[in-house]
């Protein structure tokens, strides 16, 4: 009985990294209608952020977040403009190709300059015991800091003028640009949030599991299934649906092996958008 | 342009395959690849065009859904690679027939997809691709932990298979025309469902399907349709492939390399035209080759098929034929 209690909290812990990644996703998809196929390839490039960083210039791992943060944020506003900006008013496929292309030439010179080996960061934190049980502290400091990053996104998005622009851009652009807000500034820069959060996001997940360059897809998929549960452009349900998604692989690995988890998902993940198209947790919008 | 295509298409409808001039085309092209290799026993140049039959097969059968419908499907290569499987396991445990097993691969890998298009075909736009990049991985994570299919390890056939077609150097050949025979069926299926009222259809459903469907396209038995359509062929594609190679694992056979590669064909050539898949993957397998000789690139090959596909996107969306409609217009009533 305890050890459930033990998966839940540490289901809770992992799933909320995967609910920061899909936020990135989800905002970007929101906001410009335009899913964000790099979005496997930004998260893959936090995690080597992390490694290169800590291995290189020998950074503490937790102080390469603001870091990864800031780089992310610049990569993301050029590659809105080198591969997003034509794409955003045309068909989906063609922003599916055009990412998926970047997606491409990333992990392709990834492979090429690191390999496909298993990389790992060893970060030693102090542990709390619970009773028979242990939880790590990078889980439950990649937690915390998921839920400070939260905040400070929501603080951004409902409180601050900027955040009210994205907001606004999101709902109706065309109303938006009468309004006198500068759209296209506004999407590259929601682009550049999103390509923030994921590089965070991997950077979080690489302090508790080792990664490979090819990682980027097996998340990318886990955001796309918190998406479809937390509904699309609401990053409060993102963050409920990487809780959900985490509870989910935690009772899933107690039951049959661990490979079995991409299938699983992806059942989920059809299974969601078919029942609930507009997410599980979406709000009702008034 | 594209109503262009879509008018001369309703005009022409009834014109009888065989008088029309891409028909003997296509049969051109087939006599080529067939003979060929063939007068010199040439073996190098069977190799590189296998190679070629290969990917106009991927790339015709994936312009179905993504040229003419307008929805992109990443996981085209489950066909190819459960087409190799079924066609393996059948042979190897069951000791099936080569034709029987390959027939039998193409009906149950298309049914598979007619019963998985049915069941996403309430998902449109950019959902129903994300479903498609799901079952690449979720298939393949099936297969890896599948006992019967030798799980990751894979499954080996005995060189003696080859000895039915009378030994490995002629069952070599076999291999080759069959994979001519399949190439040309292809480029047959893509023209066929380009003239008939189906393709019509689908080319409704990707320039708008809401419009689409208040005239009348059903558009979710349209899409599940083509979808299980563009099963068949490159199944058996696949397993005649693996049979060659008397050997299968699932990072082979659902190598994500080779549907990216089918997408860079069809955007190279051009999107939704018969012609352009073909030719783009006979420039797309130069370009490989080129680039897997010259040792600096050898490393890029993901880097610069994803950076073509960008440039190609970003500037020539019409791809090559595309371009050649625009500057040549008369070019459209002769190549489709």
């Amino acid at each position: 009985m305890l050890g459930i209690v033990a998966a839940i909290i540490d289901g809770v812990l992992i799933g909320s990294v995967y609910g920061l990644a899909a936020m990135g996703l989800t905002l970007i998809w929101g906001v410009m209608n335009v899913v964000n196929l790099t979005h496997g390839a930004a998260i893959v490039a936090g995690m080597f952020a992390l490694y290169l960083l800590t291995a290189a210039i020998g950074l503490p791992p937790y102080a390469t977040l603001p870091v990864i943060l800031v780089g992310g944020f610049l990569v993301g506003v050029a590659l809105y403009w080198i591969a997003v900006h034509r794409m955003v008013d045309r068909a989906h496929l063609m922003s599916l190709l055009s990412t998926f292309a970047v997606n491409l030439v990333v992990i392709g010179l990834g492979t090429a300059v690191l390999g496909t080996g298993l990389f790992n960061v060893p970060v030693t934190l102090p542990s709390v015991t619970w009773q028979r049980y242990t939880f790590s502290g990078t889980h439950i400091l990649a937690a915390a800091l998921t839920a400070l990053i939260a905040g400070l996104l929501y603080l951004f998005l409902y409180r601050t003028r900027p955040g009210k622009a994205v907001r606004a851009v999101a709902n109706n652009r065309e109303a938006a640009e009468l309004c006198g807000i500068p759209t296209t500034r506004v999407l590259s820069f929601a682009f550049g949030l999103g390509v923030a959060l994921a590089g965070a996001a991997g950077m979080l997940i690489a302090t508790m599991f080792p990664f490979t360059v090819l990682s980027g897809d097996a998340y990318q998929l886990k955001s796309f299934v918190v998406t479809a549960l937390g509904g699309l452009g609401n990053p409060a349900g993102a963050l409920l649906g990487g809780v959900a998604l985490g509870l989910i692989e935690g009772f899933a690995a107690q039951v049959m092996p661990v490979s079995w988890t991409l299938v699983i998902e992806f059942v989920l993940f059809v299974a969601v958008l078919l029942l609930f198209p507009r997410g599980v947790f979406a709000l009702r919008r008034a | 342009m594209k109503d262009d295509t879509t008018a001369a298409i309703v005009a022409d409808r009834r014109v009888p395959m065989p008088r029309r001039p891409f028909f003997w085309i296509i049969a051109l092209v087939i006599a080529a690849f067939a003979t060929v290799p063939a007068v010199g026993n040439n073996v190098e140049l069977r190799e590189s065009l296998l190679l070629a039959t290969v990917y106009i097969t991927l790339a015709s059968n994936l312009n179905l859904m993504l040229g003419y419908a307008g929805y992109i499907n990443f996981g085209s290569i489950v066909f190819f690679g459960l087409g190799g499987y079924i066609g393996v396991y059948l042979i190897s445990a069951h000791n099936w027939p080569l034709a029987a097993a390959e027939l039998a691969a193409g009906v149950a890998v298309s049914l598979l997809a007619l019963v998985f298009g049915l069941g996403i075909l309430r998902l449109r736009g950019a959902y129903f691709a994300l479903a498609t990049i799901g079952i690449n991985e979720a298939v393949e994570a099936f297969v890896s932990n599948f006992q019967p299919w030798g799980g990751s390890a894979g499954l080996y056939l005995p060189t003696t298979i080859f000895a039915p077609l009378g030994g490995p150097m002629r069952a070599l050949w076999v291999i080759y025309f069959l994979l001519v025979g399949v190439m040309g069926l292809s480029l047959y299926l893509a023209y066929a469902v380009k003239i008939s009222k189906f393709g019509l259809g689908l080319m409704a459903i990707g320039q708008n399907e809401d419009a689409a469907l208040v005239l009348g396209v059903p558009a979710p038995r349209y899409k599940a349709l083509a979808y299980s359509m563009s099963a068949f062929l490159p199944a058996i594609a696949g397993g005649l492939y693996f049979f060659k190679s008397a050997f299968i694992q699932p990072s082979d056979a659902f190598d994500l390399g080779l549907s990216t590669e089918a997408m860079v064909i069809v955007m190279l050539g051009g999107r939704g035209t018969v012609t352009g898949a073909a030719i783009g993957a006979y420039l797309y397998e130069e370009l490989r080759g080129w680039l897997l000789t010259s040792e600096s690139f050898s490393n890029f090959q993901l880097v610069v098929s994803g950076a073509l596909l960008l440039l190609i996107v970003l500037f020539v969306p019409g791809g090559l034929m595309g371009w050649i409609y625009g500057r040549w217009p008369r070019t459209k009533a002769v190549l489709e």
